[in-house]
């Protein structure tokens, strides 16, 4: 994984287009990410962002288009997504609430172990030897996010912030060349995004790239090298933070058009009449002016 | 009284019981109501011998009176360790109240339950002799003591549950914890050879022994036994499961009867299916109502090729461990052929289609008879007269002399039934700690997650169900040998004998989903009691769903849950977290950047 220069592309999704019935979630979108990058993937709520992820790791199969991971057609199943070389987190946290914190690592291992149910009964060394190791590989992923400490808890008992961790370590288990993380920050508050700022460069640092969905801005424009916007299952501009952050469409799509006929002087006076008068006066007049 | 005052006996402030009196008086009550229980037992309670176990005699306790004595002495050992005497601290490692308050409470249930019973059956209290009144003046006094001592909180759960803090065990010799578990199960094999020995006309002798059983066990429980020797156990766990086989093994040596002997046999077949289903619904997580048809096409497979002149093939006679084999392969088969098609559905709709392929195999059975269907199984008849096993020279058949033991059929039978008990328990324990076992749990959990974590979910679904069938076809193997025949009756879904699907699933549900111990406990309560409990007769389902009811409302992760499982149904308890570290104020100063 490490292998890999600077410009080789990992991911390449062309023309991704997934239909469910008479709604295109997302329509013939292309997306690129290279080796050693972390590209954010931004757009209002219900844009089709989740749904092109699930497109990439195989959940749906896309109704019409390609996605390949280093060259190599991606088959349209998650498990073999997994094995290819991606790995991803959910949005709605999604552990295995009743399993320790390293089970859970360990069942991230699953891809890069062969051990079946005969080894399994059997317990001869190579069993062994496949465990410890496994182990071992999962206590080192704990101790990169910090966890290790807490090895023997019940996943459902850790805190939010340290879910999401794990969940990322879980993902980092199967050695991936591409870690999706779909927003990694939701429901975090400034330290614990900050953290999770550090722990995504210390991944890509790894030689693992990165595609991130987000909501938090200061985070994306942070974190990515490129970013990307989807806009009703479109993509509406990709480029540098800067390229995006600047693009007026970008903010229309979050914030809304101004009116064709912008609001009048009178209104606009109206308006901070009222703020500035339900600052002041009682509880009444705040309702009348709110009406 | 909300303070949590650890009351040690020696306080004199310490809070008074619900009855107020001083705490040594307390305590005087309680030891005289015991020594007086263990006293009444040598009396004559009743005057004829009509009611069950013969409590006419005095000097030597009979029947109920045993139970009595029992009871009375764990009262009166509690309530010695009030105390603080010496050599008894490590049964109440505490110093509760619970404990003392259970072991009366257990001496007064069975003395009165004895008397009311004894009054009720010969139509009278004129009935009781003076031993019955004896009896059931001291328990009460034990329990008013009892109830006397000082509060261990302001709710009536404080009463019957452990207290938060046991103080650690003391360090002893390995060898010495190995003699406390081999003496632990020593124990039990007695506590359960008397309830098996218990005659079935004797119910209430058995009611008695319920009541014992329980209350004496949640004492025990209370004073923190239970959790010292699950810690000896898990210390020591090649040795203690290695005791426990070898105490089931001693059985038939012990309660050498034939009738019970059977009733062993059986209750290992129907424990070792459930541990099979166990994998299926407790590891998996997929809802299996058709489980028992598993059983059924070992027994079948088992009984065509065990020689029996009405199988097809009336010739060919297999050696056992071919036809084990044979069982087992076409269970598996089965497994994989039910399995390929449904495992693509999930939860309910899964539950629906095998509960469905269950009944198609009953159904086929019943009508592959030559006249509606091609002759295999011999329709509704079945196939009867199935030969004996013989292994190696050794007859199933035929009684064995071990020393001045005899060794009949059904105990033979039953040995041999522990030993593929033996093999589907390592199966299990070896299976669910291991790669593929972590899958199972992983699908159980939240099965797209675990997909997106690189698992093949229906490959290793399918792993699980032809697993759990080919367990439960090997059980099979052995019920048609020990049974003489097979026919497609008792593989039903649901019924009143048990081997079937709900009874199954109700063992698993009910001992414990995921656990070894769950499935064979629930078992042997589910197939012992409603034998035991004859009088219950056409009232059998009602009372287990009632008990279903019960449990699933006070303890719905089983009788011997699983640590998950307890968690999950427990949630402000947080049993399990070690020792609980700060509360993380610096969440975002971690090692990330390291």
């Amino acid at each position: 994984m490490t292998t890999t220069t600077a410009t080789s592309p990992v991911l390449e999704a062309s023309g991704v287009t997934m239909r469910f019935g008479g709604l295109t979630a997302v329509r013939s979108v292309d997306l690129t990410v290279n080796s050693g990058e972390i590209v954010g993937l931004i757009g209002p709520n219900g844009a089709g962002k989740t749904t092109f992820f699930n497109c990439l790791t195989g959940l749906y199969i896309p109704t019409e288009g390609k996605v390949s991971y280093k060259g190599t057609v991606l088959p349209p199943k998650p498990h073999l997504v997994t094995n290819a070389g991606i790995a991803r987190t959910f949005q709605n946290i999604r552990l295995f609430a009743n399993m320790t914190v390293l089970e859970n690592v360990l069942v991230g291992r699953h891809t890069r172990t062969k051990e079946g149910l005969w080894s399994a009964l059997l317990r001869g060394p190579g069993f062994r030897k496949a465990e410890t190791a496994s182990r071992e590989r999962a206590m080192e992923l704990l101790e990169f996010i910090g966890l290790s400490h807490k090895a023997d808890h019940l996943a459902r008992n850790l805190p939010y912030g340290e879910q999401r961790k794990l969940e990322i370590a879980r993902a980092l288990a199967s050695d991936p060349g591409l870690l999706l993380l779909d927003e990694p920050t939701a429901g975090m508050n400034p330290q614990e995004t900050r953290a999770t700022e550090e722990l995504v460069f210390a991944i890509r640092d790894q030689g693992i790239a990165v595609l991130v969905i987000e909501h938090d801005m200061r985070f994306i424009f942070n974190l990515c090298d490129r970013v990307a916007c989807l806009v009703q299952g479109e993509k509406l501009v990709e480029g540098t933070s800067d390229v995006v952050q600047g693009d007026e469409r970008v903010i229309a799509a979050y914030l809304g058009t101004p009116f064709e006929g912008a609001p009048g002087d009178e209104e606009v006076a109206e308006v901070e009449a009222a703020e500035s008068g339900s600052g002041a006066q009682s509880t009444t007049s705040k309702e009348g002016s709110a009406q | 009284m909300t303070t949590t005052t650890k009351t040690t006996p020696t306080t004199p402030d310490a809070p008074r019981g619900i009855i107020a009196l001083p705490q040594s008086a307390a305590r005087v009550l309680v030891a005289l109501g015991a020594i007086g229980t263990i006293a009444s037992t040598y009396m004559s309670w009743t005057w004829t011998a009509e009611f069950p176990g013969d409590l006419t005699y005095y000097g030597s306790p009979a029947g109920l009176q045993i139970l009595a004595l029992v009871a009375g002495v764990l009262t009166l050992l509690y309530a010695l360790t009030r105390w603080n005497i010496r050599g008894l601290n490590w049964l109440n490692p505490a110093g509760a109240t619970a404990p003392v308050s259970l072991a009366a409470a257990s001496a007064f249930a069975v003395t009165w339950f004895t008397a009311i019973a004894i009054a009720v059956d010969l139509g009278g209290l004129a009935n009781l002799d003076p031993g019955a009144y004896v009896a059931i003046v001291s328990s009460l006094v034990a329990l008013l003591g009892a109830l006397a001592l000082p509060s261990p909180g302001d709710t009536f759960k404080a009463w019957i549950s452990k207290p938060d803090t046991i103080p650690p065990a003391g360090r002893i010799p390995a060898w010495a914890e190995r003699l406390v578990v081999t003496a632990a199960t020593a124990l039990a094999l007695i506590v359960f050879a008397y309830g098996v020995g218990v005659d079935p006309d004797a119910s209430e002798t058995f009611i008695g022994y319920l009541l014992l059983v329980v209350l004496g066990t949640w004492a025990l429980v209370t004073a923190g036994l239970a959790d010292r020797f699950s810690a000896l156990n898990a210390r020591h766990k090649g040795f203690a499961t290695s005791m426990a086989f070898l105490a089931a093994a001693l059985f038939p040596f012990v309660e050498n009867n034939e009738h019970n002997a059977n009733l062993g046999v059986n209750i290992l077949v129907v424990a070792t299916v459930a541990l099979g289903l166990n994998i299926v619904v407790g590891l998996t997580g997929l809802l299996d109502l058709g489980y028992v048809a598993f059983l059924g096409v070992g027994a079948y497979a088992a009984a065509l090729v065990s020689g029996s002149e009405f199988s097809r093939f009336s010739g060919v006679q297999f050696p056992f461990w071919a036809a084990m084999l044979t069982g087992m392969a076409a269970s598996l088969v089965f497994g994989v052929l039910i399995g390929a098609p449904t495992l693509r559905l999930r939860g309910d709709y899964l539950a629906i289609v095998t509960l469905g392929f269950g009944e198609i195999f009953r159904i086929s059975v019943n009508n592959l008879d030559g006249s509606s269907g091609p002759n295999l199984t011999n329709g509704p008849n079945g196939i009867s007269m199935i030969p004996d096993l013989e292994i190696f020279g050794f007859n199933f058949g035929s009684t064995h002399d071990v020393g001045s033991v005899t060794i009949g059929r059904f105990a033979n039978y039953l040995l041999l039934m522990l030993i593929i008990t033996a093999i589907v328990v390592l199966v299990f324990t070896r299976a669910a700690d291991s790669r593929i076992g972590r899958s199972w749990i992983a699908i159980r959990e939240d099965e797209t997650a675990a997909t997106a974590m690189g698992i093949n979910g229906f490959r290793v679904k399918l792993i699980a169900f032809a697993l759990g069938a080919s367990l439960a076809g090997l059980a099979g193997t052995v019920s048609a040998h020990v049974g003489y025949s097979v026919n497609p009756a008792p593989y039903q879904f649901a019924g009143s004998v048990p081997p079937n699907s709900a009874f199954l699933l109700a063992a698993v549900v009910l001992g414990g989903m995921g656990t070894v111990g769950g499935p064979i406990l629930g078992a042997t309560l589910l197939y012992l009691l409603p034998e035991k409990l004859s009088f219950l007769k056409e009232y059998q389902l009602f009372a287990f769903g009632l008990a279903l009811v019960i449990l699933m409302r006070f303890r719905p992760e089983g009788i011997i849950a699983n640590r998950r499982r307890q968690l999950e149904f427990h949630e402000s308890e947080q049993p399990d977290i070690p020792e609980q570290s700060l509360p993380d104020t610096t969440v975002g100063a971690t090692k990330a950047g390291a």
